[in-house]
């Protein structure tokens, strides 16, 4: 059952999505990707740039594309429900017991592994997505033209965006 | 009561359609909504809500909703929260999944996301790459769990869930490490 396959896919997605944003980037993709073929590559990175270009959480709009895209407006409203479910209980759980919870040794210790591997799984993320879509000089020197603006002045992301989509209009239409 | 539930869900509604890039950048909009305009927490409380909801996973604008609902109205603040920060989101992505099958087969739609897929290999690598400026100190333990955690994705694609609990167990068993040889150490003294 296709709506149960999707719940249980963005559930999966929602526990171990630690650090939020990027860092889940590589468990929606082994998800949606290898084990059950939602989607394509190609369509993977569409729905990262959709997600910067539009407002909302990057787990809540490729749930609800993905879903969209498998098993229709039901589809999407299982997905989003699976990906924002199991955060939600533990949030619940977490302000009835914050202050001790913060303070506890073994938690402090899981976030000094955890925090340094989310980096990795950023930067691998990153990797990834740049074995498809740098294809040629011109690909390679919009991505680095990119970095350097985005990190050398305030400019927004979605201005980045914006650029990044004429300059692809202009060299191959 | 049953207002502020209604002005809950209300705020988050604004908050979530106005959350370009994710994440961070709806912090200061919570902010100035939920400790300076409205009143309802305390500053001091709104940052450890904010450790809180990175502490587990999930979205960090569903989480702070969630917990602000809560703090406030309970369960059913909660619920309107949190919705209210999903919906926006929600039906525009839904309305782009519709119809983006059909543009994408015109060239001009092809050329616009060939620099815009480029654009996002630019941003991931800056989100990584400014946690990593953000780490205070940096020691050998955390180089290497970075590189071991991108070499286990990126050359030999093994899942990030192992990864996660792997990372977590690594950090739990190098503090325990610290603490037997300071042991060692005291009783070396005395």
């Amino acid at each position: 059952m296709i709506y149960f396959k999707l719940f249980l896919a963005f559930f999966k997605i929602g526990i171990f999505s630690f650090g939020g944003g990027y860092a889940m980037l590589p468990l929606i993709e082994k998800q949606v990707i290898y084990q059950n073929n939602w989607i394509d590559y190609e369509g993977f990175i569409d729905i990262i740039a959709t997600s910067q270009m539009t407002p909302g959480p990057i787990a809540i709009n490729s749930a609800t594309f993905i879903g969209y895209k498998i098993g229709g407006v039901l589809g999407s409203i299982v997905s989003t429900m699976g990906v924002v479910l199991a955060p939600t209980i533990m949030i619940l759980i977490l302000s009835k017991y914050l202050l001790q919870f913060n303070k506890s040794k073994t938690v402090q210790s899981i976030f000094e592994g955890l925090r340094p591997a989310l980096i990795g799984l950023i930067l691998a993320s990153a990797y990834s997505v740049g074995k498809t879509s740098i294809f040629d000089y011109t690909t390679f020197l919009i991505v680095t033209l990119m970095l350097i603006i985005i990190n050398k002045t305030k400019i927004h992301p979605i201005a980045t965006i914006f650029v990044s989509a004429c300059l692809g209009v202009f060299f191959y239409i | 009561m049953k207002r502020r539930i209604l002005k809950l869900f209300i705020i988050f509604l604004k908050i979530g359609a106005f959350t370009f890039g994710g994440g961070y950048a709806m912090i200061p909009l919570i902010e100035k909504e939920v400790v300076e305009k409205n009143n309802w927490i305390e500053k001091e409380e709104f940052l450890d809500s904010l450790a809180a909801c990175q502490s587990v996973p999930g979205a960090l604008a569903v989480n702070n909703a969630v917990y602000i609902g809560y703090k406030l109205e309970g369960l059913l603040g909660a619920l309107a929260a949190a919705l209210g920060v999903i919906l926006p989101s929600f039906f525009i992505i839904l309305i782009i999944a519709a119809i983006f099958t059909t543009i994408k087969s015109y060239s001009i739609v092809n050329a616009i996301f060939i620099g815009i897929r480029a654009c996002v290999v630019a941003l991931i690598a800056t989100a990584g790459l400014r946690l990593l400026k953000d780490m205070k100190k940096k020691n050998m333990f955390m180089v290497s769990m970075i590189v071991i955690s991108f070499i286990s994705i990126a050359v030999f694609n093994i899942n990030p869930f192992i990864i996660v609990v792997v990372s977590s167990v690594a950090g739990i068993v190098k503090n325990r490490l610290i603490k037997n040889k300071r042991k060692r150490a005291n009783h070396d003294i005395f």
